[in-house]
């Protein structure tokens, strides 16, 4: 006659689910979309409908052709397609924004298994899909509509870190408030950081990889002898720090993986901005260090609470 | 010595459900017409009954006996008629051997044994004995032989008695209660611990989120140079042994250790109450405070109730149940066991007993990790619980070991605030059994 459930414990769950999470990101993304849509105009708000849709269709697809259980509804594709909308340049073809998107899902998420077992950043193997088959459209900055210093040529001008490679530097000012080209949701840092902050103090991510990112990066490059400012505020290292390398599924789980994580995009960065042939290396370096991740989590092992190895030591602080 | 008065940094907070029963007092439970008495209710091996069907025992009466040291008696909680000697399903979910006794109106008491049989004994040794004759366990949910852990091997130099008046699961307020009410009793039993170990240091750890507890507690030890009332900031799994003592004194247990390896005995607070009972006025171990709460129950209670009534006989005492479905937790709601009957018996590791209704009991549907490490940021013992379950479900158990599996106490935080809530404590205690 028993009717009870009868289950391992514990009985209780707390309320966050993995939508919420998603949707938490969701929410701290919208300033970086509304700083978008202000300086690239309605045409990026275009751009971020096309890759959110591919990207749910996508999803929708693959998960009824393999017979799979349909989880669109769960945030995490409409987050890779805004994430992708807002490191794509506003004047990029609607067709191949959403090429990026379908690549993003289909081979950078679903070909891996789905949510939770993809190795690299979805919406970041989608923009170095992009940026390697059409360098040219992936490189084309539009005319920032206002103020705008010194356009190289005619149609198109060039994002800061193009502009320094020719010693011409952008003030601070423009810099930090987006007055600059560049992708859609990179321009704006308090879009980024209101939405950073946001979900560092809520803990839906985890704030040392964007400290070490950041820290690390801003370092080597003043050691290096140029303006770290400058550096931190251009191209989508914000964006990158915040957003991109602080997805769940691609960083490391352990305190001291996400120390070296973090650090380690921040010494790619360096590398490739100072060093290497592209003047931007976020989604290189980030998509680099995703592979390390199984490493990190494999050997970095915390030491568990009574994890001294001599008995009745008395050990103070862990 | 360093006391600490600081909050661990991991762990969870939870919303307690505590409101419900925390400002009701324990009251006896109506006597019932029949109680089951497991034979095993202790960590350890059973004893031998000592009575057969059709025997006439009295209330307190000694019902089985072994020659094992470490096993203690179990005794008749109400005078009767045994009617019964057979196995019987306990809150362990298995059919294990019991004495059932029928009630009979006129009731006797017999005590325990007098002190004169101790006579050639030192003190201390007096007092174990005592304790073991009453049957008296850890009461925090362990069961561990009072007696035992009184017994630190030569080696372990004992200098801090620590009570544990946490009380750190969700829905449970027997322990509040019972300290608000009799802070002499419990602080009668934590000096006998104390003088059975030789020890002048003594502790007793409160949650602050029973500050009733806390007041009564330290009116009644005003004075005292050697009891401290520590009040912690309340945070679960507080009140496990290895963390209480990390929070108190600083002191980590080493891993397959106790706290007696680091100088420190932990006692639950009921344990000192039950041990002030067997040593001031012989009465051995047949009551027990059981909270009766959840959201399926109509009125909540703290109860002092026998040992071997049936979860049914309780329930009817808080009106039944509000609907004959959902969850029948023995235990508190994080580390408690569900039952599928009511037939079974209170025993001696029985805190409360939780009825959640359906809405609340429905199992979730476990969706793919998204890797958050919330599991690991949130696990009190510093473990990485995404991988121990997930090795443990796929058998892959040679990794278990370098990850320290056996660390785990299975607390349930790491289920608990899982997104996708996977049900990781399972698979741990699968990946346990399989090595």
């Amino acid at each position: 006659m028993s009717l009870f459930i009868t289950s391992s414990p514990p009985h209780l769950r707390s309320r966050i689910t993995t939508t919420c999470i998603m949707y938490h990101v969701l929410i701290a993304l919208l300033p970086a979309v509304a700083a978008a849509i202000y300086f690239f105009g309605t045409s990026s708000l275009l751009l971020v409908v096309i890759c959110v849709l591919a990207a749910l269709t996508t999803e929708l697809f693959w998960q009824v052709f393999r017979q799979k259980k349909i989880t669109v509804h769960d945030g995490s594709a409409m987050l890779t397609g805004i994430l992708l909308a807002l490191s794509l340049p506003p004047d990029l073809p609607v067709e191949l924004a959403a090429l990026g998107s379908v690549i993003a899902i289909a081979v950078g998420k679903q070909a891996f298994g789905g949510l939770g077992h993809n190795p690299f950043n979805p919406a970041l193997v989608g923009r170095a899909f992009l940026l390697i088959s059409f360098p040219v459209e992936m490189t084309n900055w539009p005319l920032w509509k206002g103020p705008s210093q010194s356009p190289l040529n005619g149609a198109t001008s060039a994002t800061p870190l193009d502009l320094a490679e020719e010693n011409i530097i952008t003030e601070y000012s423009a810099l930090f408030w987006g007055n600059v080209s560049g992708s859609l949701g990179e321009t704006c840092a308090p879009a980024l950081l209101l939405g950073g902050f946001y979900l560092c103090c809520r803990g839906f991510i985890h704030w040392r990889i964007p400290v070490g990112i950041l820290g690390s990066a801003g370092l080597l490059i003043y050691l290096d002898g140029s303006d770290p400012l400058f550096h931190l505020l251009s191209g989508g290292l914000l964006l990158g720090a915040f957003f991109m390398a602080t997805d769940l599924i691609t960083s490391p789980l352990t305190c001291r993986g996400h120390w070296i994580f973090g650090i380690g995009i921040g010494v790619l960065i360096w590398l490739i901005r100072l060093h290497g042939g592209y003047p931007e290396g976020v989604t290189f370096a980030i998509l680099l260090m995703n592979m390390t991740v199984p490493l990190l989590d494999y050997y970095l092992i915390p030491q568990p609470l009574g994890g001294v190895s001599s008995r009745g030591s008395n050990k103070k602080n862990c | 010595m360093k006391v600490r008065d600081k909050n661990i940094l991991r762990g969870i907070h939870i919303n307690d459900g505590k409101e419900t029963t925390f400002n009701r007092s324990i009251v006896r439970a109506s006597p019932p017409s029949e109680v089951v008495i497991p034979l095993l209710q202790h960590h350890g091996k059973p004893g031998q009954p000592l009575v057969k069907k059709g025997e006439r025992v009295r209330k307190g009466q000694k019902l089985s006996e072994s020659k094992s040291p470490g096993a203690v008696p179990v005794h008749a909680s109400i005078s009767g008629t045994v009617t019964a000697v057979e196995p019987r399903l306990t809150i362990r979910g298995k059919r294990e051997m019991a004495v059932v006794i029928k009630s009979e109106k006129r009731a006797t008491f017999s005590p325990l044994p007098p002190l004169t049989r101790y006579r050639h004994l030192p003190e201390n040794k007096v007092l174990r004995a005592i304790l073991q004759e009453a049957g008296i366990v850890g009461l925090g949910g362990a069961a561990f032989p009072t007696h035992l852990k009184l017994s630190p091997r030569n080696k372990q130099h004992v200098d801090a008695v620590i009570l544990n008046g946490c009380e750190c699961e969700p829905y449970l307020t027997g322990d509040d209660r019972l300290m608000q009410e009799a802070p002499e009793k419990v602080v009668a039993g934590m000096e006998i611990i104390m003088k059975i170990l030789k020890v002048n240091q003594g502790y007793i750890a409160v949650e602050d989120n029973k500050p009733n507890a806390i007041a009564s507690l330290k009116k009644f030890t005003y004075g005292k140079e050697n009891l401290k009332i520590i009040p912690l900031k309340t945070r679960y799994p507080q009140g496990a042994e290895k963390i209480l003592v990390k929070i108190l004194l600083g002191r980590e247990v080493p891993g397959g250790g106790l706290p007696a390896d680091v100088g420190v005995i932990i006692h639950n607070v009921e344990t000192a109450w039950a041990i002030n009972n067997a040593v001031y006025k012989g009465i051995p171990l047949i009551e027990k405070i059981v909270t009766v709460t959840g959201n399926n129950v109509p009125k909540p209670a703290n109860f002092l109730a026998p040992i071997g009534i049936s979860f049914q006989a309780l329930l009817e005492q808080c009106g039944g149940l509000l609907d004959y479905k959902g969850k029948i937790i023995a235990g508190g709601p994080m580390m408690g066991r569900t039952q599928c009957s009511l037939e079974v018996p209170v025993t001696k590791e029985t805190k409360a007993i939780l009825a959640l209704p359906e809405k609340e009991a429905a199992l979730k549907e476990p969706g793919p990790c998204i890797r958050c490490g919330r599991c690991v940021e949130h696990c009190p013992m510093g473990l990485l619980p995404v991988f121990l379950a997930e090795l443990s479900r796929i058998q892959k158990c040679q990794d278990l070991e370098r990850l320290k599996l056996s660390y785990c106490m299975e607390c349930g935080s790491c289920a608990y605030v899982c997104p996708a809530k996977r049900p990781l404590v399972q698979w741990i205690r699968l990946g346990k059994n399989r090595r």
